[in-house]
């Protein structure tokens, strides 16, 4: 294990944290604001992922495509507010984890219905799809220097709104005492709605990019929804600032969990014993995160609300 | 005081489930006056101001606020009219620093001439000024609520309600609060009040109601409450 395999496993560590970010970061709001549990935000991803593929085949243009399924999703998920979310606001989270995860499936047969079953082959931007030399040993992927680039881009972004302008004044107050900021006069619901629409672009934004690295199959909302709710629970509910530093620290954790643990068992353990233990082990890494977390901080790191 | 009052309840009756808190209330406040709500604990005061405030809709009557019925309205709806609370337990937003509790909400609901704006805020409180970068949840009680009567003036609101706005605060700090009111009166500002300082209120307010049971049994000016102790020990248990 040399210093090149260490540096490119932190690197795809911050670049799967970054995405993470990005859905974790309207996850956290959405719940922290309106304490609604949407599940169907992993389909949002999954929505954005299939748009930009398409639409990138169709087109040849990588840029277009990101935007076009930013659009989409956005446009998919005022109806999925409208039509839906806005009526479970008042309803207990069983009732909205049942809801929206009953929107998971239909969302995952409609993918279906349009695409097929098989994985949809998503292309990176040929501009993109070589390595770049970062240091003398060290070439790296071109696009996920980009999806670093982006992600670090949109996280600062997103640090500016809910730091630096009136609505993310409100959006913070929303988060941390709703009832109190209606008696402010703020309009929850509207605030809420820009926060929809924000996590669904952002959600999108990284199915988009995560397409060409990842398989874009039916599926892919709920297998990376459960890393953006241990990343929203490390974080602290609500708060876009706990989202970002415990993104970074799943990334990190998860990824190092599977570069470096197999190896680092099979060196003080029996072959057969350590094949077995190092994916299970790197499987719960980021869990065991969580858990350590939550014994040292049972509201989060950043927790929104008082 | 003849114009149309700022603040008309008639008839007002509110309740939680199967059991009725307010009974017919009838009372009005006029713009520029300052008015309190009096009573034992667990006479209705809260519940009062929970229902001019949208958070406790009434079952049966009316409240009209500026030429407004909001006895229907929602909570952020009847602030925007210009009405601001002061809440029980201050309510500062842990993630927004002092600052920004100043200008996040700001607006000129009342349409004064001379708004209250954050410079002119942290100058009827300066120890504000001093904490402008600190976070609602790293002040002291005194500054908390300071900053939660600064944030209701922020909206520059026709009517100002502080609910228990001294409890729990050391007397220095009481008096500053006191001597902050003072001075919304002298400009002006309406304001109503439910707090348990009975002797400072007789000389800060112009009028008082005094609940009981949920029923209003005695309302009357600052003079007619001086005078007449028995009320207080019949009704303030003073």
């Amino acid at each position: 294990m040399d210093a090149i395999f260490i540096i490119e496993q932190i690197l795809n560590g911050l670049g799967y944290g970054l995405m993470l970010f990005l859905l974790a970061a309207g996850l956290t709001l959405v719940f922290g604001i309106m304490d609604t549990m949407n599940l169907a935000h992993g389909s949002l991803y999954m929505a954005g992922a299939y748009i930009a593929a398409q639409v990138h085949q169709a087109s040849g243009s990588f840029v277009g495509a990101v935007l076009a399924a930013i659009a989409a999703t956005v446009l998919v998920s005022w109806l999925l507010e409208i039509l839906i979310v806005r009526r479970l606001y008042p309803r207990d989270h069983l009732a909205q984890v049942i809801a929206t995860f009953g929107i998971i499936l239909i969302a995952d047969d409609g993918v279906k219905a349009l695409w097929g079953p098989s994985p949809l082959l998503a292309s990176m931007p040929t501009a993109l799809a070589g390595p770049v030399q970062l240091l003398a040993e060290l070439p790296y992927s071109a696009y996920r220097l980009l999806l670093l680039g982006a992600g670090l881009l949109v996280a600062a972004g997103l640090y500016l709104l809910v730091n630096h302008t009136r609505i993310g004044m409100l959006v913070r107050a929303g988060a941390s005492n709703r009832a109190m900021a209606e008696l402010m006069g703020v309009r929850v619901d509207r605030v809420f709605s820009f926060v929809f629409a924000l996590g669904a672009a952002l959600a999108a934004l990284a199915g988009a990019l995560m397409g060409p690295i990842s398989a874009v199959q039916i599926g892919m909302g709920e297998a990376i929804l459960i890393p953006a709710l241990v990343v929203i629970v490390i974080g602290g509910i609500g708060s876009v600032r706990g989202a970002f530093i415990a993104a970074l620290l799943v990334g990190l954790v998860d990824t190092a969990g599977r570069a470096f643990l197999p190896p680092l068992l099979r060196a003080v353990l029996p072959p057969a014993l350590a094949a077995d233990l190092g994916p299970a082990l790197a499987g719960i890494a980021m869990y065991l995160l969580m858990a350590a977390v939550l014994i040292l901080k049972p509201a989060g790191l950043f927790p929104a609300r008082a | 005081m003849n114009s149309a009052p700022l603040l008309s309840c008639r008839g007002l009756e509110a309740g939680y489930g199967a059991s009725q808190v307010l009974f017919g209330l009838d009372f009005d406040i006029q713009a520029g006056e300052v008015v309190t709500l009096l009573g034992r604990n667990g006479m209705g005061k809260s519940r009062v101001l929970k229902t001019l405030i949208g958070r406790l809709p009434p079952r049966r009557g009316e409240i009209q606020f500026g030429g407004h019925a909001i006895h229907r309205a929602r909570a952020d709806a009847i602030a925007r009219l210009g009405m601001a609370i002061v809440p029980e337990g201050r309510q500062c937003f842990p993630n927004l620093t002092v600052h920004e509790h100043l200008i996040a909400f700001a607006d000129n609901r009342g349409g004064l001439g001379k708004p209250w704006t954050s410079r002119r805020l942290y100058a009827l409180f300066p120890s504000l000024a001093a904490r402008a970068a600190h976070s609602g949840n790293q002040l002291s009680g005194g500054e908390q609520q300071m900053l939660a009567i600064a944030r209701a003036l922020s909206t520059n609101p026709r009517l100002l309600i502080l609910d228990e706005a001294t409890e729990g605060l050391a007397p220095v700090i009481r008096e500053e609060i006191w001597r902050c009111l003072d001075r919304l009166k002298a400009a002006g500002q309406t304001v109503l009040v439910v707090d348990k300082y009975v002797e400072r209120l007789v000389k800060l307010a112009d009028r008082h109601f005094i609940l009981e049971r949920g029923r209003l049994v005695w309302s009357g000016t600052s003079a007619e409450l001086d005078s007449d102790r028995g009320l207080w020990s019949r009704y303030l248990g003073v």
